[in-house]
């Protein structure tokens, strides 16, 4: 089998991104954005800490889901077929879509068939990556998300900054605006209350709940041996979503399936505690095909390759896979927490959009080339995810394929490679620094370095060289010896 | 036992008190310590950026120029953990099996000075003296890549005469990170903003890491706001004594 390689057009409402640090640049300079995420994202994080921090099994658990996700990973294609056959056992329909156009035009059509022109939409990240809901619309199809924070950002005509929270970068304010602007039936005199505009929302969407025929949803999961698809959500809608209309269209990542119920008892576990901080979610959907008089009478599965199998082809790029979007990694990320969703160029932001979009979309993009770069390596999100993702790991394995790969960088090219060449050979090493020490001046700190060493010293003093590197000091004086006797 | 010091290219071009300062505290300890002089770099900056086939020779200089030591001990966390993490790794993935075998051998008898202090040597308090306030910063590869866990703060704890002030929000990252901070200059900068006014707010007079790379970005960076807390490495701190300060 040959694997397709991976496309740009792998999500194609984010084509023409900026890179990273410009858009990163932008978010910084936003005080009142930073505030906002800091302050949510320290809340979470904390309460994910005291969740996890209950059970004397985490590490067990971790580990267990670590390898549930290799296993299947290692034998993705049986499980597939398994689920596959499972799923049309109990009167679903199964359609396999290699990308993203091919997974819109499926959608698109069985939408047709229906005769619906609306669907309501179950939170989903794998329609999020494909850009469903504009490929319905160039279908004159429109969708309705129900989730309250994707509700927001697609009133907001905005893009979602965050896996569990798409709406983290507005506040109250916003949001009050935004629903007395854009809703029809949001109530007069609608305050940013948090539990007045819940209520807005609710009433709003309990319209198109009722009236909806057809349901577009994701997958957390789907369980091979039962042909079982499951959604964890925690507003009720995805609830309303799954049971009240007549077809119900599921759009899911081939990497999703897990082998049995006892599998998904461990990630029922780990999920809720690791993204909302909560010991179970609220609502946990479940549903097998189609079921006579209960639920959606038509039930399609579309199962999303869209750059997966390339990924999977990476030995070490393929943990990435293992993700089950919890959005912990976010949570916990210095950089995520000053750059913001947005500036990741995808649905998929924080360490976790560093390492997944370049691999679904190639490095070929400024944006995909610049996402292994925007982590410290502070190795902070490895250690909160509940399928143990070593991201830096993955990181600086993308680094050297967008260096090798990627657009080309002459300047940083030439300045590695002297570097090396001064680095392979103490003699070299030393003579540079005799040249550093020589050239050291008056000063006792530089504060402003030319080139591109001025990204430096625009914030920060740089220490000058000492009149003597340790190893000319340890040669001249015998590795100090002289110099005590002296 | 025969001690070899990896002193860092960064500690040997900019800082080689640090070095100097675990010369003299591993000899008042009663250990030698050599430094073969055919030392360079750990290759890190080249690994991390992407040029693995520029890291990969450096990687196998390294092993040569290490090979036979009981142990090597490196005052610079981050390098310690590029040798033992990555070394093995690289030199597996790109070098041929002779150089892989040679950097295999080394990589683990590669330690941290607080590792070695107190897990090689067994000691916790070194003797040492420095009559100030200081604060600790746990850089993120001490913390998140060796697991040195508390062992540095055991050792200060155990200096006469300092005050140890808890860091708050210690383990957040400084935003160093290597090319990072040149690379993504603004996020960086907005992290050691954060840091910096955490170890302001403590009241210490000195900031202490076991990596002087990020001690050089945050000091860096508190000169450059006016402030007078000192940087200085964890050894120049053990180092010191009554008689020889810091
Ligand atoms: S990478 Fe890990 S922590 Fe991040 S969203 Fe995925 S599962 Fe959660």
């Amino acid at each position: 089998m040959t694997v397709p390689p991976p496309a740009p057009s792998a999500m194609p409402t984010y084509l023409g991104m900026p890179r990273f640090p410009d858009a990163a640049a932008r978010a910084v300079a936003d005080e009142g954005l930073r505030r906002n995420l800091a302050h949510a994202t320290t809340t979470i994080r904390g309460r994910r800490a005291g969740a996890v921090a209950e059970l004397d099994d985490w590490s067990a658990l971790r580990e267990s889901g670590k390898q549930i996700k290799d296993h299947v990973l290692a034998n993705l294609g049986h499980y597939l077929r398994l689920l596959e056959e499972r799923v049309t056992a109990a009167g679903g329909t199964v359609h396999w879509a290699r990308d993203a156009a091919e997974a819109n035009r499926i959608v698109t059509d069985l939408v047709r068939a229906t005769g619906e022109t609306e669907v309501v939409k179950v939170k989903s990240m794998a329609t999020q990556e494909i850009g469903l809901n504009e490929a319905l619309a160039e279908a004159d199809i429109t969708a309705h998300e129900t989730d309250l924070a994707e509700l927001i950002v697609q009133l907001g005509d905005d893009r979602p900054s965050h896996i569990l929270v798409p709406a983290i970068h507005r506040n109250r304010a916003d949001i009050r605006e935004l629903f007395a602007r854009t809703m029809p039936d949001a109530p007069p005199g609608l305050t940013d209350d948090p539990a007045d505009l819940a209520e807005a929302a609710r009433r709003h969407l309990r319209a198109r709940f009722l009236a909806a025929k057809v349901a577009v949803s994701g997958a957390n999961f789907a369980v091979a041996d039962t042909g079982t698809l499951v959604v964890l959500e925690s507003e009720g809608n995805g609830r309303m979503c799954l049971t009240l209309p007549e077809t119900l269209i599921s759009v899911m990542g081939i990497e999703k399936v897990v082998p049995s119920w006892r599998d998904l008892e461990v990630f029922l576990q780990l999920l809720p505690r690791s993204s909302t901080a909560e010991r179970m979610n609220p609502y946990t959907s479940s549903w097998t095909g189609v079921t006579p008089g209960d639920g959606p009478s038509a039930f399609h599965l579309v199962l999303l390759d869209n750059g997966r199998t390339a990924t999977l082809a990476d030995d070490v790029g393929k943990q990435a896979l293992r993700c089950i979007r919890c959005s912990a990694c976010l949570n916990v990320c210095p950089v995520y927490q000053r750059a913001g969703g947005h500036a990741y160029g995808s649905p998929y932001p924080g360490p976790i959009g560093a390492i997944l979009s370049p691999q679904i979309r190639g490095v070929g993009s400024p944006v995909d080339a610049s996402l292994p770069f925007a982590s410290s390596l502070c190795g902070a999100c490895y250690d909160v995810c509940p399928v143990a993702i070593d991201i830096p790991e993955v990181l600086v394995h993308l680094r050297a394929r967008a260096v090798e790969e990627g657009p080309r960088h002459p300047l940083e090219r030439a300045a590695m490679a002297a570097a090396g060449w001064t680095l392979r050979s103490p003699a070299r090493l030393a003579l540079a620094q005799r040249a550093a020490s020589a050239g050291r001046g008056a000063a006792r700190r530089f504060r402003r370095l030319p080139g591109p060493l001025h990204a430096w010293t625009d914030t920060r003093d740089l220490p000058v060289p000492p009149r003597e590197s340790f190893r000319a000091w340890w040669r001249r004086t015998g590795g100090g010896r002289t110099e005590e006797e002296a | 036992m025969r001690i070899a010091l990896f002193v860092t290219c960064v500690n040997d071009t900019l800082f080689p008190d640090t070095g100097r300062a675990v010369v003299r505290l591993l000899r008042r300890l009663g250990h030698d310590v050599e430094f073969p002089e055919a030392q360079t770099c750990c290759g890190q900056m080249h690994f991390n950026t992407g040029y693995r086939d520029q890291a990969l020779p450096i990687a196998e200089g390294f092993a040569r120029a290490f090979a036979g030591y009981d142990a090597v001990v490196a005052p610079s966390a981050s390098c310690a953990a590029m040798v033992r993490d990555w070394h093995p790794k690289l030199a597996a993935e790109r070098g041929g099996p002779r150089p892989a075998a040679a950097v295999a051998d080394v990589a683990p008898r590669v330690f941290e000075l607080s590792e070695l202090l107190v897990d090689v040597l067994g000691v916790t308090d070194v003797g040492a003296y420095y009559p100030h306030r200081v604060t600790y910063h746990p850089t993120c590869h001490s913390l998140r890549m060796l697991r040195v866990g508390d062992r540095p703060l055991r050792l200060l704890r155990a200096v006469r005469g300092l005050d140890l002030v808890e860091l708050p929000d210690a383990a957040e990252c400084c935003g160093f990170g290597g090319t990072f901070a040149l690379k993504n200059a603004d996020v960086s900068a907005a992290m050691a903003a954060d840091k910096v006014a955490n170890v302001r707010g403590t009241g210490a007079g000195t900031l202490c890491a076991a990596d002087n790379s990020c001690l050089m970005h945050l000091g860096g960076t508190l000169t450059r706001t006016g402030s007078d807390v000192r940087t200085v490495h964890l050894a120049e701190i053990l180092a010191s004594t009554e008689e020889d300060p810091a």
